[in-house]
C-alpha cells in the first residue's frame, strides 16, 4: 500500500463482505421457500425476503465498487485522496440508509408516507429520504474521487472508472421519476437497473479487472488500455440500446422488439472481450505474482460473467423466445449467474487482492480462499444449470401447455430441493471467503520458481507487489 | 500499435493480401497497421453487424407476408432514394478527395471539399424528410405494418447516422489533421455503404 488514504477501502470492504453474508443467509432462507413455502411465512414473507436480497447485493457491490475507488484511485492517480473525512461521512450516510430501509420495510413503518414510507417499486423501494440520502452521499463520493484524479495522474483505468461511476450516479436519479402510466414507469425503472448493470457497471468492471491484470500480470499499460477503450466502447454500444429487451411486453411500440433483440444480442461482444482480454493478458505477462487467489477470481469473473451475463442472457434475449420465457426460471438462472459472474467475482477478487496490502499481511497463504472461489463457483453454476432445466420445463408445461402457475410449480419442486442445495454450498463458499479474507493464517508463501529464477537473473524485472 | 499521428504512411487501407510486399507509395500505410482511430473501426464493424442483423430480420420476416410487403413498400418514394443514393456516394467521394487534401496539408481545400460533403448530407436528409412527411400524412406510422416497422427502424437509424456525420465531418475539417479527416471519411464512407445496401432491400425488392 503506497498511500495511507487507500486504507479507507478497507472500510467499504468489511461492511459490504457483512451484507454479502445478509445477501447470501436471505438467498438460502428464500431457497428453502421455494421447496416448503409456508416457511417464515408471517414473519418474512416472500417478497420481502426478495427484497433484502436483491437490494443488499446492490447495495455491498456498489459499497465494493466504493472501495475498488478508492483503494486504486491513489495508486493510478499518484497521490493520496481528496479527502478521507468526506469518504467516512459517505459510508456512514450508506450505512444509515441501508438499515433504514431494512427497518421500514420489515416492520412496515410509515406505509404510504411520502417521505418515509417505501415506495414499493421492485429495486428502488427505498423510502425518499433514503433516496435523497444515496444522491447526496453520491455526490460526495464523486467530488471526492473527481477532485483526487483532477488533481493527479489520469490513466484510461481513471478515465474509464469515473465515466461509469459518474453515469451511475446520474442515471439513478431516474429513480425520483415515477409516472402514474406504468407502462412510462418501467420504462424509466430499467433506466437505472438495465443501464447499470448492462452499461456503467460494465465500465466500472473492465477498469478494475484492468486495474487488476496490469498489477497482477505486469502487461504493458498501453496494451492493457487499448483493450480497455474497446470493451468500454463496445459495451456502451450494445447495452445502451439493447435496454429495448425489457421493452418488449410493457406497452412500448413493437419496434422495441426488434431493436432490443438486435442490440441485445450483442451484449455478449464486450463480455466476450473481457474473458479474452483477461486471458490474453495473463499469457502474455510476464509476472508471477503470488496473490493466486486474485488471479484466479479475475479470471473466473471473466469467465463467468462470459457465461452468466452473455450466453445465458443471450438464450432468452431474442423476442421470440422470450415471448415465451419471460420471467420463468430462465431469467432466475441468468440472473444469478450474471450477477456472480461479473460483480460478485469482480469485487472478491479485488478484494482479495487489496486486502493483503490493507492489513499488512502481504503475501499471505490463499488456500482457503482459492478453495471458497471453486466451493462458490460450482455451487452457483449448479444452481444456474438446475434453474435452466426448471426453466425450459416451465416454458413448457406453463406457456406452452398452458398449466396452471401452481400446478407448475408443484412439478418443479424437484429442481427447487437441489438448488437449495447448491445455494448452501454457496453460502458456505461465501463463510469460508469472509474467513479467509479477515483471519488469515500469517503463513508467507515464497514466489514460485518462474518469479524466483527472474527475481534472481533479470535485472530488469520488478518484483510482484 | 501506434500510429504516429501526423505521418501519410499510416494513414490509406492498403488493397494488398497478408504477406504481400509492394514498395510503399505515399498512399499506404505500413502494413498492419489501420487507418485512421481504432475505436471507429470497432464502431464501424459494430454498426454493420447491426445494420446486416436488421436486413436479416426484415427478410426473414418479409418471406411470411410477400403481398403485404409488396404493397406497403409501393408508397414508398423510390426515385427520391435513387437519388439520394447518387447524393449520399458524391458525398462518399468528396470526403475521399478531403483526405488526400488533408495529407498535402491543403487546409482550405479540405475544408471546402468537407463542406460541400456536408451540404450533400442536408441534401440526402431534406429528400428522406419529404418521404417521410409524405407517408406521415397517409397516416402511416412505425404500426401501421410490420413493413414499415422495419423501414422506419433501418432508415431512421440510418438518417441519424447522417446526421451525426456531418456533425463528425464538421468537427474533423475544424480540427483538419490527416488522420482525423480520415477517421471522419471512414465513418461518411459507411453510412454511405449501409445506405447502398439498405436502398435495394428496403426499396426495390
Amino acid at each position: 500500500m503506497k498511500y495511507q488514504s487507500q486504507k479507507i477501502a478497507l472500510a467499504y470492504f468489511s461492511v459490504a463482505l457483512a451484507l454479502f453474508a445478509v445477501q447470501v443467509t436471505m438467498g438460502l432462507v428464500l431457497g428453502w421457500i421455494y421447496v416448503s413455502p409456508n416457511f417464515l411465512s408471517g414473519l418474512i414473507p416472500f417478497n420481502i425476503g426478495r427484497m433484502l436480497h436483491t437490494n443488499s447485493l446492490i447495495v455491498w457491490l456498489l459499497l465494493g465498487f466504493f472501495g475498488a475507488a478508492y483503494y486504486l484511485i491513489p495508486e493510478e492517480s499518484e497521490r493520496e485522496i481528496h479527502s478521507t473525512k468526506l469518504a467516512w461521512l459517505q459510508l456512514a450516510i450508506f450505512v444509515l440508509g441501508t438499515a433504514g430501509v431494512v427497518v421500514t420495510y420489515l416492520f412496515n413503518l410509515f406505509d404510504g408516507n411520502w417521505l418515509l414510507g417505501n415506495e414499493g417499486r421492485e429495486f428502488i423501494e427505498q423510502p425518499r429520504w433514503v433516496k435523497a440520502g444515496i444522491v447526496v452521499a453520491a455526490l460526495i463520493f464523486l467530488y471526492n474521487i473527481s477532485m483526487t484524479v483532477l488533481a493527479g495522474k489520469k490513466t484510461a483505468i481513471t478515465n474509464i472508472l469515473l465515466l461509469g461511476l459518474w453515469v451511475l450516479a446520474l442515471l439513478f436519479l431516474f429513480a425520483f421519476v415515477n409516472p402514474d402510466n406504468l407502462a412510462l414507469d418501467k420504462m424509466y425503472w430499467w433506466y437505472i437497473v438495465h443501464l447499470w448493470v448492462e452499461g456503467t457497471w460494465e465500465l466500472v468492471m473492465a477498469s478494475i479487472l484492468a486495474f487488476l491484470m496490469l498489477k497482477l500480470t505486469g502487461v504493458d499499460r498501453e496494451v492493457v488500455e487499448k483493450w480497455l477503450y474497446v470493451i468500454a466502447a463496445l459495451a456502451l454500444f450494445s447495452g445502451i440500446l439493447g435496454t429495448g429487451h425489457h421493452y418488449y411486453w410493457i406497452g412500448t411500440p413493437g419496434y422495441w422488439q426488434w431493436i432490443g433483440s438486435i442490440f441485445s444480442s450483442l451484449e455478449i461482444v464486450p463480455f466476450f472481450a473481457m474473458m479474452s482480454f483477461a486471458f490474453v493478458m495473463v499469457w502474455k505477462g510476464r509476472r508471477d505474482h503470488p496473490n493466486k487467489a486474485a488471479l484466479l477470481w479475475s479470471l473466473g469473473c471473466a469467465t463467468l460473467a462470459f457465461f452468466g451475463a452473455g450466453v445465458w442472457g443471450f438464450l432468452h434475449t431474442l423476442h421470440g423466445i422470450n415471448y415465451y420465457s419471460h420471467g420463468t426460471q430462465i431469467t432466475a438462472a441468468h440472473g444469478h449467474l450474471a450477477f456472480y459472474g461479473a460483480y460478485v467475482c469482480l469485487n472478491l477478487a479485488i478484494i482479495s487482492y487489496a486486502m493483503p496490502h490493507l492489513r499488512g499481511r502481504d503475501p499471505y497463504n490463499q488456500v482457503l480462499n482459492m478453495a471458497s472461489f471453486w466451493l462458490m463457483s460450482s455451487g452457483v453454476v449448479f444452481m444456474t444449470v438446475v434453474l435452466t432445466f426448471a426453466g425450459a420445463l416451465q416454458t413448457h408445461l406453463q406457456r406452452v401447455n398452458g398449466e396452471a402457475y401452481m400446478d407448475v410449480q408443484d412439478q418443479l419442486w424437484i429442481f427447487y430441493a437441489m438448488r437449495f442445495g447448491a445455494g448452501a454450498a454457496v453460502v458456505l463458499g461465501a463463510i469460508l471467503f469472509i474467513y479467509a479474507t479477515a483471519f488469515p493464517r500469517r503463513e508467507i508463501v515464497t514466489p514460485g520458481p518462474l518469479e524466483s529464477d527472474r527475481l534472481e537473473h533479470d535485472p530488469d524485472h520488478v518484483a510482484a507487489e | 500499435m501506434t500510429i504516429p499521428p501526423d505521418s501519410p504512411q499510416s494513414l490509406r487501407a492498403s488493397s494488398l493480401a497478408p504477406g504481400e510486399e509492394k514498395p510503399k507509395t505515399h498512399d499506404e500505410p505500413p502494413s498492419g497497421q489501420l487507418p485512421g482511430e481504432l475505436l471507429m473501426w470497432v464502431l464501424i464493424l459494430s454498426e454493420i453487424t447491426v445494420f446486416g442483423a436488421g436486413l436479416l430480420a426484415f427478410l426473414s420476416v418479409r418471406l411470411t407476408d410477400p403481398t403485404g410487403f409488396a404493397e406497403a413498400q409501393s408508397h414508398l418514394h423510390r426515385t427520391g432514394a435513387a437519388a439520394n443514393t447518387l447524393v449520399l456516394v458524391t458525398s462518399g467521394w468528396l470526403a475521399a478527395l478531403a483526405t488526400r487534401a488533408a495529407e498535402a496539408g491543403q487546409r482550405r481545400r479540405l475544408r471546402l471539399l468537407l463542406a460541400v460533403a456536408i451540404g450533400f448530407g442536408a441534401v440526402f436528409l431534406i429528400l428522406k424528410g419529404t418521404e417521410y412527411a409524405d407517408l406521415w400524412a397517409q397516416g402511416i406510422g412505425t404500426e401501421t405494418h410490420a413493413f414499415y416497422t422495419f423501414s422506419y427502424l433501418l432508415t431512421g437509424f440510418h438518417a441519424a447516422h447522417v446526421l451525426a456525420g456531418m456533425v463528425l465531418l464538421a468537427l474533423v475539417g475544424w480540427l483538419g489533421t490527416p488522420k482525423a479527416v480520415e477517421t471522419g471519411a471512414a465513418f461518411w464512407h459507411m453510412v454511405d455503404l449501409v445506405w447502398v445496401l439498405l436502398f435495394p432491400v428496403v426499396y426495390l425488392l
